[in-house]
């Protein structure tokens, strides 16, 4: 079992793309059995023995979990009685443990990438290509996946198992290769390695690192969330008792695994979903104006969206292609967007065109948006280039509490730096921010309060200046809770601590639930 | 910067341009294919359009295409196809007859009266497939095509004379509208008589522009249907918006029907024009959704229509032009999407080389990193039929 | 604390699976139940008419066009393309029904409908797959060419042959009709003898032995034929994968652009079939208008049936029935089913009451009362409310339950590869 490792963006998946025959090498060879081979497609790939399982699954949802494993492969076993007495057998020679006639729909996260696994083996491959396997996955499924894995070895297949997290590297490979920015930093075996010495070999040390300079913390709450809730489809909760305050000059990283509530947590607090039960409040108004002048938060859990961001909600979205951009429109339409009812967008009812484009014109100086003008249309622009225009506009609106999500995701390294500087410097002028992110030292860095989101619910907290990435990592898959490390007292929301329980825990999200249905 | 904008006004109009063209080289083949002259049947038809009655019958006609069209525009814009324009503009024309048969009011308050009432009556019908998307998920495409089936039931039930028709030969009407009703038309001597509504019409075009692009309103609806996600995160609350739009849409596409209700017939019968919904369709196609293309497009359509009658005396087909329409819309659907895609892919380049040159509108002038380009909109979900 | 969450989870669990399918025995029973509620109305009102053979067999007949186009979009739509041209289609079958069928004999004909239809079909797939344009916009482009095309051609085609106009074909020679000996006249005699649920079986069986035309048994058979290929057939498993996940689809190496086109084909080809038997056997000839907006009709069908070979057939039928009643004593039959419609409404205010839906309830009966009403103090309806029926119907069967309906996930999604 080999452990591919390295940072987001380090080339890893290209990497895999390139093995499965995805894409093409410019240069280079590949050997299979000590021979040479190039691959021009996924199928050269699957004949000689190579399967991948993707980060996002390639499974159809209404096919049932037969129809998706022979799929493309109906020559192999057909697909009916001997293609199903194929996966059963399958399924227990590795203790997969899959219903072939369940529809894919109605299958949790972890039994999906066992279907996923099942559809690579029932092709016959002897190597197996996992891309960030764990990444959607709770540290049971985790587990429940790598003796799935060791079982495979057992088999003699041999398993490439790409991820960023050392912890599960350490544990789980035999062989680590690092990679970094596209090339290959080395080679180890995890026997004589400690977490400390890979995270190094990942991260290298010239990459700039976020460093918050002295703490701009003050005392008048800026946005109070009380108790919120929110249920999903089926009555599952997909939030739980979130509580949590952000004060001016504030920012607050939320660290954890994606899919454990982050999304619907961003959604809850700009009003694209309703809260079940809770309340949210919002100082609105100046920002920095005194505490007392300023008055009580106001109540805003009813308000719609528009409504929201008018009072100060500014939002860099997490994807900024489907909520962020319109990307076939101009870069000045892509300025209005979001702020429509405000100055200078419009006057009253009418558009007030020329002056969002001398507007859009001043983003593009103040925050470097490289662009040759601002008719061209925003999908021309470069990743970096789309982030620091919706940070240029979200900033433009004097917003009093700022969501950045994955704010600098997909961004070259000095897009990075100045969209950091921008946060830094509207957090001296006392702006609240919550900041979820999954670069952890992007997290440590710009908070100066961390949360941890486990299920659902803020299950541990943590000071950014006495906590490293390996420990906040761990918290994230909920193996802590409470408060991590020393107490920390300049922390404004320590009163909101949860209660840090981890025993009852109940299932929260769609994903979680599965396997124990499985099992009943 | 001025380059760019010269590029998509080019781009803008080549789409349409090599629309046409195949379009004619298609029908040009089918022509031979039936043994006639390829070429002599524009000749003809571009003779016609030279003659001031036929100018008059062309604009007369664009009026109706025009109005229709922009209803569908309206939905387009957003993603919403409202094939109904069909029934609500039937409906909502036989309705203003009926009320205009039986109410009598000075001419200054008939007329804006009948066109609430047909605005009001094509806004009620749209509007019904706009409730049952918002509150029950019914595609607008299924419903809207229903309720131009049922409107066309509810027009016959009215126009019996047991209800509101008149009989008037073999012909079932609503009886003549009051004179109070009847819109002035324009006097231009042995041209015929241009109507009045083709000036209302030309002012909903202006209305449509100015609320679709000096708007707030206009600004989210066009948001809405770039990317109906984005328009969400930044306010737009989709289903109020689905609502207007529909409403919007029915309300102008009951105004369709009017110029030939209120300048000509005044009085819907059986024989009041139908299909205006359905060519409506194709005409904001071919214009693309905006408001000069679709007056272009309308021209085009009633051009075809009015010029190609001289052919059957010719010793040609009329059909040719519903051929010839037919072969337009595809040609331009097609030659849309592969234009503003190469166009697109080619802004990309020239901004990549812009930058590279050092061509920068900040303050840097370095060679930009050029980073990973944002996919061309492969995000998207649903593609915009009209932009 | 611990325990709850496991309660909550349970009945969500179990509703699940249940609110997606209902059982076949659960079908039978419910169209049982109907069909024996619509004899006792039958014998109530005296309507006869409502369950007669020869009303099944119009029925029928007027089912297959609209089946055939439903079947067409089934086809296209698990592929992932909506297909609303299907109209354009239905049209090229008549068109090349009539004019291959005059000259060539019935089964040429037919052949020429399916070939004309895969034409359409052909196209449609050029522009949605190959050049990507938004499925809508090129279906009702279609629809548009395929009628300009059909007018012109027409006009050199069946003008100065004889019996022929511009607008109308020469007569096809008939493809014949057929009726199962015994079991037809019997069961016509039970159906005449007016008993409860026995006599309104029998129409609805003898609708089916009775005066039947070849095509009409091959369109009948092509029903569960494609449920076959489609669901039990690797061939319609990569067909219906493009629908569902194009991308997961391509990296297994199933080529999604051939499918594509093969089902866009096959979908113009049934509906080409469609128009065939428009103007074969429905009428011996083709005429301009002849499909009245029935491919938009089976497109209702499908989305009725949720998608599936059976549901379809289903909608298909009960489209061309309340069509029949529009030809055959339509104002008292349907006057009649007034009666039936105020009871199954009145059912569905006990269910909604039984669910605890009170407001539902509340407008179910009133909706109710109002029919019963309309029924009490009338004795006839207006032909107009006959030939709305089926569009109201369909609109009220998708407003209650669009939420259920689950169509392909990809299903009008552009699909580039790579």
């Amino acid at each position: 079992m080999h452990a591919l490792c390295g940072e987001n963006g380090a080339g890893k998946s290209t990497l895999m793309k390139i093995l499965y025959g995805m894409q093409k090498p410019d240069e280079g060879t590949i050997a299979v059995d000590g021979q040479q081979v190039a691959f021009a497609s996924p199928g050269d790939a699957i004949a000689r023995g190579i399967g991948m399982v993707h980060q996002h699954f390639m499974l159809a949802d209404n096919l049932t979990v037969l129809e998706n494993v022979v799929l493309g492969s109906e020559k192999l076993h057909g697909i009916g009685a001997k293609a199903r007495a194929k996966i059963v057998e399958l399924s227990e020679r590795y203790g997969l443990g899959v219903r072939p006639d369940a529809l894919v729909e109605n299958l949790g996260v972890a039994d999906r990438q066992r279907v996923e696994i099942l559809k690579v083996l029932y092709r016959g491959a002897t190597t197996l290509i996992l891309d960030e396997p764990t990444a959607v996955l709770v540290p049971q499924e985790v587990d429940a996946l790598f003796d799935n894995l060791r079982e495979l070895k057992a088999e003699g297949l041999s398993v490439i198992f790409i991820s960023h997290k050392l912890g599960e590297v350490l544990s789980v490979a035999d062989e680590i290769t690092v990679i970094r920015r596209g090339t290959t930093v080395g080679t180890v075996v995890p026997a004589d390695t400690t977490a400390k010495q890979l995270a190094e070999l990942m991260v290298g040390s010239e990459l700039p690192t976020p460093e918050t300079a002295e703490s701009t913390v003050t005392d008048r709450p800026v946005i109070e969330v009380r108790n919120l809730k929110l249920l999903g489809e089926g009555g599952r909760a997909l939030l739980d008792d979130i509580s949590f305050t952000i004060h001016e000059g504030e920012v607050l990283g939320l660290a954890g695994v994606e899919g454990n509530g982050q999304t619907e947590l961003i959604d809850a607090l700009i009003g694209l979903k309703g809260a079940d039960s809770g309340t949210l409040r919002m100082a609105t108004g100046e920002v920095g104006s005194a505490g007392e002048a300023a008055g009580e938060p106001e109540e805003i859990t009813s308000w719609p969206t528009r409504r929201r961001r008018e009072q100060g909600i500014g939002y860099i979205p997490e994807d900024r292609h489907r909520h962020g951009l319109l990307l076939e429109s101009p870069l000045w339409e892509n300025r209005i967007l979001g702020h429509v009812t405000e100055r200078p967008n419009s006057k009253g009812f009418w558009l007030d065109l020329k002056s969002a484009q001398a507007d859009t014109r001043r983003i593009v100086e103040e925050y470097d948006v490289r662009t040759p003008g601002i008719d061209v249309t925003a999908a021309s622009l470069s990743g970096g280039n789309q982030q620091k225009l919706i940070v240029g506009r979200e900033m433009s609106h004097k917003p009093r509490f700022l969501i950045a999500a994955h704010p600098t995701r997909g961004v070259d390294v000095g897009a990075q730096a100045q969209i950091w500087d921008q946060i830094r410097e509207a957090r001296r002028e006392g702006l609240a921010v919550l900041l979820i992110s999954a670069d952890l030292d992007e997290l440590i860095g710009l908070s100066d309060t961390l949360r941890v989101i486990y299920r659902g619910r803020l299950v541990a907290d943590a000071d950014p200046a006495d906590i490293t990435p390996e420990e906040l990592g761990s918290a994230m898959t909920g193996a802590a809770s409470g408060h991590l490390e020393h107490p920390a007292d300049e922390s404004g929301a320590a009163e909101d601590r949860p209660s840090g329980e981890t025993g009852d825990q109940p299932e929260k999200t769609e994903e979680a639930a599965a396997p124990e249905d499985e099992a009943r | 910067m001025k380059k760019f904008d010269k590029e998509r006004l080019l781009l803008g109009a080549a789409g349409p341009a090599i629309a046409l063209v195949v379009a004619v080289l298609l029908t040009s083949v089918v022509l031979l294919a039936s043994g006639k002259s390829p070429f002599e049947p524009y000749a003809i038809m571009l003779e016609q359009a030279g003659f001031a009655d036929i100018q008059v019958l062309i604009l007369n006609a664009a009026a109706g295409y025009y109005i229709a069209a922009l209803a569908v525009a309206v939905g387009f814009r957003m993603n919403l196809f409202n094939i109904g324009v069909e029934g609500q503009y039937r409906l909502a024309a036989m309705v203003t007859a009926v009320v205009g048969a039986k109410v009598a009011l000075p001419g200054a308050l008939q007329l804006p009266l009948l066109v609430l009432v047909a605005a009001l009556t094509g806004a009620f019908w749209a509007g019904i497939a706009g409730l049952l998307k918002v509150t029950r998920g019914v595609s607008e495409v299924v419903s809207t095509i229903m309720l131009n089936s049922i409107a066309t039931a509810v027009i016959g039930y009215f126009t019996l004379p047991k209800v509101f028709g008149v009989q008037q030969g073999n012909n079932k009407t609503t009886g003549e509208m009051h004179d109070s009703g009847w819109f002035p038309n324009l006097d231009l001597g042995p041209a015929g008589e241009l109507y009045g509504f083709v000036f209302v019409a030309v002012a909903l075009g202006i209305a449509y522009w100015v609320v679709l692009n000096r708007t707030r309103f206009g600004f989210d609806l066009r948001a809405t249907g770039a990317s109906e996600s984005a328009a969400a995160a930044s306010g737009v609350n989709a289903k109020r918006m689905v609502l207007t739009a529909m409403l919007l849409s029915g309300a102008v596409a009951g105004l369709a029907g009017l110029p030939t209700l209120l300048n000509d017939t005044h009085t819907y019968s059986l024989s009041f024009p139908t299909s205006l919904g359905f060519t409506a369709i194709g005409i904001a196609l071919l214009g693309r959704g905006g408001p000069v293309g679709i007056a272009f497009a309308s021209l085009l359509w009633a051009f075809l229509d009015k010029a190609s009658a001289e052919l059957d005396y010719r010793g040609y087909d009329t059909e040719i032009a519903v051929i010839m329409q037919g072969l337009i819309v595809i040609a331009v659907v097609v030659s849309y999407e592969a234009v503003g895609r190469w166009g697109l892919r080619r802004q990309q380049q020239r901004v990549g080389k812009e930058l590279a040159a050092g061509h920068v509108l900040g303050k840097t002038g370095a060679p930009g990193t050029s980073g990973e380009t944002g996919t061309s909109g492969d995000n998207n979900d649903k593609e915009v039929a009209a932009r | 604390m611990s325990t709850a969450p496991a309660l909550d989870k349970r009945p969500a669990a179990a509703s699940a699976p249940g609110r997606r399918r209902v059982t076949l025995p659960v079908l039978l029973l419910i169209i049982a139940g109907v069909l024996a509620l619509t004899s006792l109305v039958r014998i109530v009102t005296g309507a006869d008419g409502i369950t007669n053979v020869s009303q099944m067999s119009t029925a029928l007949k007027l089912a297959v066009p609209i089946g055939m186009a439903g079947l067409g979009g089934l086809w296209a739509e698990r592929s992932g393309v909506i297909n609303i041209g299907l109209e354009g289609m239905l049209i090229l079958g008549t068109w090349f029904g009539a004019w291959a069928g005059y000259q060539w004999g019935p089964w040429i004909g037919v052949l020429a409908g399916i070939a004309g239809g895969a034409l359409g079909g052909l196209l449609h797939a050029i522009v949605t797959v190959t050049f990507n344009v938004n499925h809508i916009v090129s279906g009702v482009a279609i629809n548009i060419l395929a009628l300009g095309v059909t007018r012109y051609v027409s006009a050199f085609a069946f003008e100065g042959v004889p019996q022929g106009t511009s607008k109308q074909s020469p007569p096809v020679e008939s493809l014949g009709q057929f009726s199962v000996p015994v079991l037809s006249d019997g069961l016509e005699t039970i159906n005449d003898k007016g008993w409860f649920l026995a006599s309104d079986i029998a129409g609805l069986l003898g609708g089916l032995v009775t005066n039947m035309s070849p095509l009409t048994l091959l369109a009948l058979a092509l029903v569960p034929a494609s449920w076959w290929i489609l669901w039990r057939t690797s061939f319609g498993l990569r067909l219906r994968s493009c629908g569902e996940n194009p991308t997961a689809a391509e990296s297994l190496g199933v080529n999604v652009y051939k499918y594509k086109y093969l089902a866009v084909i096959i979908s113009g080809g049934l509906a080409g079939l469609g128009g065939a038997f428009l103007s074969i056997v429905a009428n011996p000839f083709y005429l301009e208008g002849q499909t009245g907006g029935r491919g938009y009709i089976g497109l209702a069908a499908m989305i009725f049936g949720n998608w599936m070979p059976g549901g379809l057939a289903l909608g298909a039928g009960l489209f061309g029935y309340t069509d029949s009643l529009k030809l055959r004593g339509g104002t008292e039959n349907v006057h009649a089913l007034l009666l039936l419609i105020a009871i199954l409404v009145l059912i569905g205010a006990i269910w909604l009451v039984l669910r605890k839906k009170y407001v539902g309830a509340v407008i179910a009966v009133a909706v109710s009362a109002l029919v019963f009403a309309w029924y009490a103090t009338t004795k006839e309806v207006p032909t107009q409310v006959v030939t709305a029926t089926p569009y109201v119907v369909t609109l009220l069967v998708l407003s209650l339950s669009a939420q259920r309906l689950r169509m392909p996930r990809a299903n009008g999604k552009p699909y580039r590869r790579g």
